[in-house]
């Protein structure tokens, strides 16, 4: 039993190069830009972003599907930031993904069965008869029939491929899942299926979770913590309860204004921000604070916001905001029902 | 609220004022568009297919009908049909009315008049229904030019007004380029601006703002609420999102396996939903506030099985092996469509706000 963090991700950063001789075209892609975090043992962690973001970025770089350009991922202590190939194949086994798309993310010409089957059979965990008899318990602990194993993905619907894939990164018992954005391709009622699914997984299990997705709705039914990226850079974590009751960056409160509510009562009485503008290229990143473009506040924080980068500071009982205006103890400016913002605002 | 002269970097946008509820659904005017019995079929190798199943709907001008349901459900296959945009394997029948013509039987001509000037569309990807060889600006102009005879100039000083009405910043510079040099939000109110070049009569929005971000999404859905309000286009909203429905919509109709479950008001749908699939379905859905609300977490609600493939549609009520109300009636029987309040309808044969009547 382990008792320290499952995963620390330490000023991670993945630049991309783009353009090449032919195009003439040269820059330099800042989508992940000094992220750091950590999940505990059992936990769900929430990331949480726009496209663009970087969020699924982040997911890759611990997955190392993408080679991190600095910083350092720790699993369980072990420093896996640059392991070669063949040191990462043990690792594997505690590391695992569930993907968006569950029609592309399955092997077609593979049954269901085998497809579960195969990090247990490339682990070499069990073989024969074994094999058979874990495939079926998993088959049956994701609420899919055993017979489904001779299947192939194209014959099952898009939620019983989603759970042939969560039963495939779980057939390990991996200490961590990757899941990113599993359940935005599948209906509504499907979905609840998934969630549901997740988390009496996660009970039965003991697994940690980094979920990634931009539905603020599913982050706040499902994850003990939540870390919101903007830019290539995080800019509010804090447990989940702190997070949606007090947002304290103003994309956070901007974010959780947009969200909507299916309730017409709710959603019609309420008052949103609108941001203007759109996420700026992660090829030019602003100077100083990444927002400040869209902020509302910027009138208020420039011209220390032009000129330097707010870094994450943590105001209190686990919660982090990287804001110029944030005060120490964690005082800050409310964009809805504040009369001081409302007079630099168009209404 | 001034449209054109937004200059700010951005708009606390008062939920829901300024717009009547209930659109113009007093039913003091004539209804812009009137389907009846529409009917969709397609002819396969694999057999025939009913997409839409017998569907009418009205729609007042000035209103947001919006149509739900999940992928599969005939939402879209309905609206492309009435303006014959599907392919020559679907066999449609019923009518659909707009004004005294009915777009059904009226020739390919006048059905060009119609498209794109009288009743426009916007989709939901917006990368794949803009031309990525012409500028923004030849695109829109293209429309003016065709539909209202506009020269090339004029054509151009229009199209800058509409991208400015459709708020996108430096709309002298951006007439100019071409999509891909556009974000997804921006791609999404080009395509509004081409849709609203005629000030047309009617707006089919197909999932608008599916592929788009939240924040970007709350300025399309104020886009439409706003020019709704400034020019009295009736809008038919598709979604399978519950949230946008609720912002927007003034009437709601629910869709199950091509036929339709239940239709009413907005606030009546949410508050008082009587069809057992639309209980299901606002019960599958997180919502915002709810862990701060109630503390605990609740298990969201699950509908068991699937939807039924259209290829062999039961004739009898087609929800009833996913329903915990369905009896001998519901396995025999289609339901019809009857009132259970003022203009609130429902496709079942127990229908009720909680557990079977």
């Amino acid at each position: 039993m382990t008792t320290g963090p499952v995963l620390e991700v330490e000023g991670l950063k993945k630049h991309f190069t783009v353009g090449g001789r032919l195009l003439g075209v040269h820059g330099v892609v800042y989508a992940v830009d000094g992220v750091t975090f950590t999940i505990g043992p059992g936990e769900f962690f929430g990331l949480v972003g726009e496209s663009g973001s970087g969020k699924s970025t982040v997911g890759n770089c611990i997955l190392r599907l993408l080679e991190p350009t600095e910083g350092t991922i720790r699993l369980k202590g072990q420093d896996i930031t640059h392991l070669s190939r063949r040191r990462m194949r043990p690792i594997r086994r505690d590391l695992h993904i569930v993907f968006q798309d569950p029609y592309s993310s399955l092997d077609p010409r593979l049954t269901c069965g085998q497809i579960v089957g195969e990090p247990l059979r490339l682990h070499q965990l069990a073989r024969g008869r074994e094999l058979e008899r874990r495939v079926e318990g998993r088959f049956d602990s994701v609420g899919l029939r055993s017979e489904l194993r001779y299947r192939y993905p194209h014959e099952l619907s898009g939620g019983q491929r989603q759970r042939v894939g969560l039963a495939r990164a779980l057939s390990v018992h991996p200490s961590l899942l990757v899941a990113d954005e599993p359940v935005s391709a599948l209906d509504v009622s499907v979905q609840a299926a998934i969630l549901n699914l997740l988390r009496d997984l996660q009970e039965d299990m003991g697994f940690s979770c980094l979920f990634i997705t931009h539905d603020l709705a599913t982050v706040e039914f499902l994850c003990d913590r939540v870390a919101v990226m903007y830019l290539g850079k995080i800019v509010e974590t804090a447990p989940t309860r702190d997070l949606f009751a007090a947002p304290k960056h103003p994309y956070t409160q901007a974010l959780l204004s947009a969200a909507l509510s299916p309730d017409p009562e709710v959603q019609r009485t309420r008052t949103r921000i609108v941001l203007e503008g759109d996420i700026p290229s992660p090829l030019e990143p602003p100077s100083g604070c990444a927002f400040r473009t869209r902020c509302p506040l910027e009138p208020q924080s420039k011209p220390r916001s032009h000129e330097e980068e707010p870094l994450l500071r943590d105001v209190g009982g686990g919660h982090l905001v990287a804001c110029h205006l944030v005060g120490p103890g964690g005082e800050a400016p409310r964009l809805i029902g504040d009369p001081a913002v409302e007079l630099g605002a168009e209404v | 609220m001034n449209v054109g002269a937004s200059t700010g970097r951005f708009r606390r946008v008062p939920g829901g004022a300024g717009h009547p509820d209930v659109g113009t659904a007093s039913g003091a005017s004539a209804p812009v568009l009137e389907v009846s019995d529409l009917s969709v079929r397609f002819d396969s190798d694999e057999g025939r297919v009913h997409a839409v199943d017998r569907m009418s709907f009205t729609l007042d001008p000035g209103e947001v009908l919006g149509i739900v349901g999940e992928s599969g459900c005939g939402k879209s296959v309905t609206v492309m049909s009435m303006l014959r945009l599907l392919p020559p394997t679907a066999t449609v029948t019923g009518s659909a009315l707009f004004g005294a013509e009915d777009l059904l039987r009226v020739p390919a001509a006048r059905l060009r008049r119609v498209r794109g000037r009288e009743i426009s569309f916007v989709f939901q990807e917006p990368m794949t229904s803009l031309n990525p060889v012409f500028t923004v600006g030849r695109q829109i102009g293209e429309v003016l030019r065709k539909h209202l005879g506009l020269s090339r100039s004029g054509a151009r000083e229009r199209t800058i007004e509409l991208l400015r009405l459709v708020r996108i910043p430096a709309p002298d510079r951006r007439v100019d380029e071409y999509p891909h040099q556009l974000s997804g939000g921006m791609r999404q109110r080009v395509m509004i601006a081409m849709a609203l070049a005629c000030d047309p009569k009617v707006l089919i929005a197909d999932e608008p703002t599916t592929a788009l971000d939240v924040t970007i999404q709350a300025g399309i859905l104020d886009l439409m609420r706003e020019l709704r309000e400034r020019l009295d286009t009736a809008i038919v909203l598709i979604t399978h999102n519950l949230g946008v429905v609720a912002d927007i919509a003034d009437r709601v109709i629910v869709m199950y396996a091509g036929r339709k479950a239940e239709e009413a008001p907005v606030r009546d749908l949410f508050a008082h939903p009587q069809h057992p699939y639309t209980i299901g379905l606002l019960g599958a859905i997180p919502r915002p506030g709810e862990v701060l609300e109630h503390g605990g977490r609740r298990r969201l609600q699950e509908i068991p099985g699937r939807v039924p493939s259209l290829a062999e549609l039961p004739d009898h009520c087609a929800f009833a092996d996913r329903c915990p109300r369905a009896d001998g009636l519901s396995r025999s029987q289609v339901p019809e469509l009857r009132a259970v309040r003022p203009n609130h309808f429902v496709a079942c044969f127990h229908p009720g706000e909680n557990g079977a009547t």
